[in-house]
């Protein structure tokens, strides 16, 4: 299975790197842009073809590892 | 005293962090491998220093919170020994758990590195009582994340638990409430972005920093 972690500072945590590609996009022209994040994706195979199971351990590898919950919340796709 | 620096891969102010507590305290300093499942017995006081380990991958401190090491860090702790975790240090002891919060990036987007004011909030903790009356302070800073974010519940809490032993007076990376460190409730661990160890002899710039390791002494 394939597995996708996407991984974003929470609503409330600044962003100053949003920020900043947020100014340089209203800046290029683009002035409907706003609220932008920049978040990072961990992309991975993983062995087993439940799903379900699956999403169980890698919600366990983003509490360990992948997120710090304190400042970041995260997403996982399984395919 | 007998004090041990934990090297990670990519720490680069562990010689500093030595020589720093050497110069400041007579201390044996032992440097202790991140790969090591033990420490050198006896010890009263763990540094944890700045750089950047694991190449600051996934978040600064992240890998190194989980290094083998670690287990031995936190059950030190756990028995009370000191541990102070600069920087880089600061960072891992949040990743760890072994203080509250998290670094952010700063705010202005930009790497800071230069003498700092800071406030001495709790001039009676045993990081911070050799300098007595005195309520300022002045060290380097050398960092591009180290605003410190909690949440509003967490931050009350250790506002309200007298946990802020340093705050900034002139906030230079957006740090919530100008938090420059933090010590846990048990009052043995203490994390600070500002360097005490690149600020401890009057070529420095600043000797603040020896005063930070002499305290240590007087519970020794």
């Amino acid at each position: 299975m394939r597995v996708r972690v996407h991984v974003f500072l929470k609503p409330g945590v600044l962003d100053v790197q949003g920020k900043a590609v947020e100014n340089a996009l209203q800046g290029l022209g683009w002035s409907g842009v706003s609220d932008v994040r920049v978040g990072k994706t961990v992309e991975f195979d993983l062995a087993g073809s439940d799903p379900a199971a699956a999403e169980g351990e890698v919600r366990r590898m983003c509490e360990t590892l992948l997120a710090n919950t304190v400042i970041e919340g995260y997403r996982i796709e399984v395919a | 005293m007998k004090a041990a620096v934990v090297v990670f891969p990519g720490s680069n102010c562990d010689r500093d962090c030595k020589v720093a507590v050497e110069r400041s305290t007579g201390a044996s300093v032992h440097m202790v491998w991140h790969a090591e499942t033990a420490l050198p017995p006896g010890l009263d006081l763990i540094v944890l220093p700045g750089g950047f380990s694991y190449g600051d991958y996934l978040r600064c401190g992240a890998m190194a919170a989980l290094s083998p090491v670690m287990t031995e860090v936190r059950k030190a702790a756990e028995r009370g020994v000191a541990v102070v975790g600069i920087c880089n240090g600061f960072q891992v002891l949040c990743e760890s758990g072994l203080l509250p919060g998290a670094l952010l990036r700063n705010a202005a987007l930009k790497y800071v590195c230069k003498p700092v004011d800071l406030d001495i909030v709790r001039p009676d903790t045993r990081f911070t009582r050799a300098f007595g009356s005195r309520r300022q302070a002045v060290m380097t800073v050398g960092n591009g994340e180290g605003a410190f974010f909690a949440d509003a519940d967490t931050l009350s809490r250790v506002e309200g638990e007298g946990q802020v032993v340093f705050r900034y007076a002139d906030n230079p990376n957006g740090s919530l409430n100008d938090i420059a460190g933090l010590i846990n409730k048990g009052g043995n661990v203490l994390g600070l972005m500002p360097h005490p160890d690149r600020s401890f002899e009057a070529e420095l710039g600043s000797a603040d920093g020896a005063l930070l390791f002499q305290s240590l002494l007087e519970t020794v």
